[in-house]
């Protein structure tokens, strides 16, 4: 920490969830054995300490959960949708109740700041599940006109950057509308995953309705290889790379398939921007969560008048980051989720400086274990560096300039992916124009990273295709079904 | 002594960019009519081919895009205006290459111009259907809408040519999307029938491209083109519609091969929105709404 007038004492989270030594799979409503024999050490990555030993699925296991799945799937499609829905409420109660405990495990498994945990994972996890449980029994009013069934096995694949959340995002609108889960967290984050696995036992959820299957990539290709095969259809958020050789494996299968990839999101600061609220936006848009933000604002284009005046108050903004322990409630930016993303953004911050933008990081000590990188942004950055192009994964900024709101949108724009995008101008009418006009699923205007049950959320073009949240993320879980006989187009 | 008059046959090309240009491979194949007799010769569209209709589509679906929906739905009803003039001309080709009865072949024809009527109607409501108002739990005004995909390959299947044809390219065209047709060769004479209509129509050009061709060779090419944003399909070979949904692997493309898709003589399920919503991206905005 800054050793300033200004430093604050240690806060440290007092509470410490209840863990058990080592973990199964939850399959069948139980936790069970894997059959692979194997498991691995899950730690904290600010420590490096182990914090307990967990299930390495095989593609036995795999089998077994969607064996599991598919056997409760018929009798959770044919529930009565309000009983469907109370069971869900009762999950959405049951994880605000449990919520410091499950705060603290988020923090403690993949280093995130205990405030952000605690102020912006937990409430939209309960969120999510509260708005879907009402959805239950309203089904045949979300799609116009058409009658909504379930598509059957889903299998869901999350990452580890929002371990709960992406858990919560996947598993609610799919229980709501009728279909059964086999959820595979992230290798590096299974704990929070494992706790709502008792959270739905615990709510009586029957057995099999969702299964968890922790692992690596071989546990997430398991699911994929069964497309077609038992599983109806694949939920995935993660990298682009991944998420193409997804589509690659599903296709010809029938399976149905939503993704939810990458980004190298623009944010936007005309000249006429509040700009203290701005330098607030471009903080939260790249410095949340360590920047392991698929939508962070990870490119920021400043009018070129006011780039020396808004570096110079980001930079001082910037001083007044905390970086430290991820159970600190003073912490702003936590640990780096794993040695090998560590390893990644390292390699990016060495680009930049190689390929000749400017560096500037905060200078604050780092704790001596555990995984940690300094916030930091390059200017005098070119559109051809790769620190303007790669999506970077980590608490990198990249600063450009523009003009015109015509050079804006150009720039913005000049990317293969379209997930986010920012905003800052006080003209309401130039505002609307630029969210219009950029190429993103979510456009934040005089606001960034900004999440809700009710607010789809999802890609244009690379960062993938179909929404989460809201009405329009139900369209994700359902097969909108036809009575008529099909004939496969002969007449 | 008077011999037989003499049929002036017609020339079959491509439709693209609003003109009509020969493949540029040259290549053509005969066409058949139920008889067996050859009765044209359509073109075999090449790789090229399909390129330069790309490059025309990307073009024009910008300012297709930018047009406001109730002037794309005055452009759609006038593309209904010209099918019902080619009404007699759409039956008596249907007959010929599909040797079907004339009853059969109008309520084909009379559905397909149907149809279109429909969709001129849905372009000024997607929005009120498929985006809405969300109500955040927190002081922002957040709406979400929906925006056209971009250049979509529409691959028609062989059944009913004239109602797949426009059961596919509709939904497509009227979210402000651009199409480039893949029609099938046995139907080239109808599908390049359907391109008059639309030349001599306000459809701007570029908006609707269509090239006739060999599906099994035209789909890897379509798959592997990163300018397509999006490819529909319906009711093809396990093989094609494979092949084309591999190209989701090469850019993200939106596959949408209908397997769920009741017949195109289902107007529940394709005069509805949901024929249009996988050509749409949704864009939810967010803005503060308290100081």
């Amino acid at each position: 920490m800054n050793q300033t007038p200004f430093a604050y004492a240690p806060a440290p989270e007092s509470v410490r969830p209840v863990l058990k030594p080592a973990y199964g799979l939850f399959i069948g409503g139980k936790f069970v054995e894997p059959r692979s024999g194997k498991s691995f050490k899950t730690i904290n990555p600010a420590t490096e300490e182990s914090i307990a030993m967990v299930a390495d699925a095989g593609a036995e296991d795999v089998a077994r959960a969607v064996a599991a799945a598919r056997k409760a799937l018929p009798a959770w499609s044919k529930t009565k949708p309000a009983e469907r829905a109370k069971l869900l409420f009762r999950v959405a109660r049951r994880i605000q109740e449990r919520s410091r405990e499950l705060a603290v495990l988020e923090s403690m498994n993949g280093g995130k700041p205990i405030r952000e945990s605690r102020d912006e994972d937990l409430p939209l996890v309960a969120q999510h599940f509260f708005h879907h449980a009402g959805w239950c029994d309203k089904l045949m009013y979300a799609f116009a006109g058409a009658t909504a069934h379930p598509i059957g096995v889903c299998g869901q694949i999350i990452p580890w950057n929002f371990p709960l959340m992406m858990a919560a995002w996947k598993l609610a609108p799919a229980l709501a509308c009728g279909n059964t889960c086999v959820l595979k967290p992230a290798e590096t984050t299974p704990l929070t995953a494992l706790m709502l696995g008792e959270i739905l036992q615990e709510c009586g959820l029957p057995d099999g309705v969702v299964n968890i299957v922790t692992g690596g990539p071989d546990a997430g290709r398991a699911i994929t290889a069964l497309a077609g095969r038992g599983v109806d259809k694949i939920a995935f958020t993660g990298s682009t790379e991944v998420g193409k050789a997804i589509a690659k494996s599903v296709a010809g299968t029938g399976t149905k398939l939503t993704l939810e990839l990458g980004g190298k999101s623009p944010n936007i600061v005309f000249a006429d921007a509040a700009l203290d609220q701005a330098v607030e936006g471009v903080v939260s848009g790249i410095w949340f969560n360590q920047g392991h933000v698929c939508c962070a604002g990870s490119r920021l284009f400043l009018e070129e008048s006011i780039h020396d005046d808004f570096i110079e108050r980001l930079k001082a903004r910037m001083k007044m980051l905390r970086v430290g322990d991820p159970l600190d409630k003073n912490t702003d930016v936590g640990a780096i989720n794993s040695k090998s993303q560590l390893e990644v953004i390292n390699r990016f911050v060495s680009a930049g400086s190689a390929e000749g933008a400017q560096k500037f990081e905060v200078s604050c000590d780092l704790p001596k274990k555990g995984f940690w990188c300094r916030p930091a942004l390059f200017t005098g950055v070119q559109p051809s560096h790769t620190i303007a192009r790669e999506e970077i994964f980590g608490p990198v900024l990249s600063v450009m300039t523009f003009r015109t709101p015509e050079e804006a949108v150009q720039r913005a724009n000049n990317t293969t992916y379209g997930l986010s995008a920012g905003v800052w101008t006080e003209k309401a009418a130039r505002a609307l124009e630029m969210s219009n006009r950029l190429s993103a699923g979510v456009v934040w205007l005089n606001t960034f990273n900004r999440f809700d049950a009710t607010a789809p959320f999802g890609g244009y073009r690379e960062s993938g295709f179909g929404r989460e949240g809201g009405r329009q993320g139900l369209m994700s879980y359902v097969k909108l079904a036809n009575a008529k006989k099909k004939t496969g187009g002969k007449r | 002594m008077t011999a037989a008059r003499i049929e002036v046959a017609k020339t079959l090309k491509l439709y693209m960019n609003g003109g009509f240009p020969r493949s540029e491979s040259g290549r053509t194949i005969p066409i058949k009519d139920a008889k067996g007799r050859v009765v044209a010769h359509a073109s075999h569209a090449s790789r090229k081919d399909l390129r330069d209709a790309v490059e025309a589509a990307h073009a024009a679906q910008i300012k297709w895009a930018a047009a406001t929906a109730y002037n794309r739905g005055q452009v759609i009803y006038r593309i209904a205006e010209m099918l019902e003039a080619r009404r007699s001309e759409l039956v008596s080709l249907i007959c010929s290459i599909e040797g079907r009865t004339k009853a059969d072949a109008t309520r084909e024809v009379d559905h397909a111009i149907d149809r279109t009527v429909c969709f001129a109607g849905w372009t000024d409501k997607i929005a009120a259907v498929l985006g809405g108002k969300q109500p955040v739990a927190g002081p922002y005004f957040v709406f979400t809408m929906p925006e056209a995909t971009g250049t979509v390959a529409v691959v028609v299947p062989d059944c009913t040519p004239l109602l797949s044809l426009i059961s596919l390219v509709l939904p497509v065209i009227s979210a402000g999307n651009a199409a480039i047709v893949i029609a099938p060769m046995t139907n080239a004479p109808l599908a390049l029938a359907v391109g008059e209509a639309l030349a001599t129509s306000d459809v701007p050009a570029g908006v609707v491209n269509i090239l006739t061709g060999p599906r099994t060779e035209l789909c890897p090419w379509i798959a592997s083109h990163r300018d397509i944003a999006a490819i529909s399909g319906a009711f093809l070979a396990q093989a094609d519609a494979k092949s084309l949904e591999i190209g989701c692997a090469e850019n993200l493309k939106r596959v949408h091969m209908h397997h769920d898709a009741p017949d195109f003589d289902d107007d529940a399920f394709w005069h509805s929105p949901f024929a249009i919503a996988p050509f749409v991206e949704l864009k939810t905005v967010w803005h503060p709404s308290a100081l």
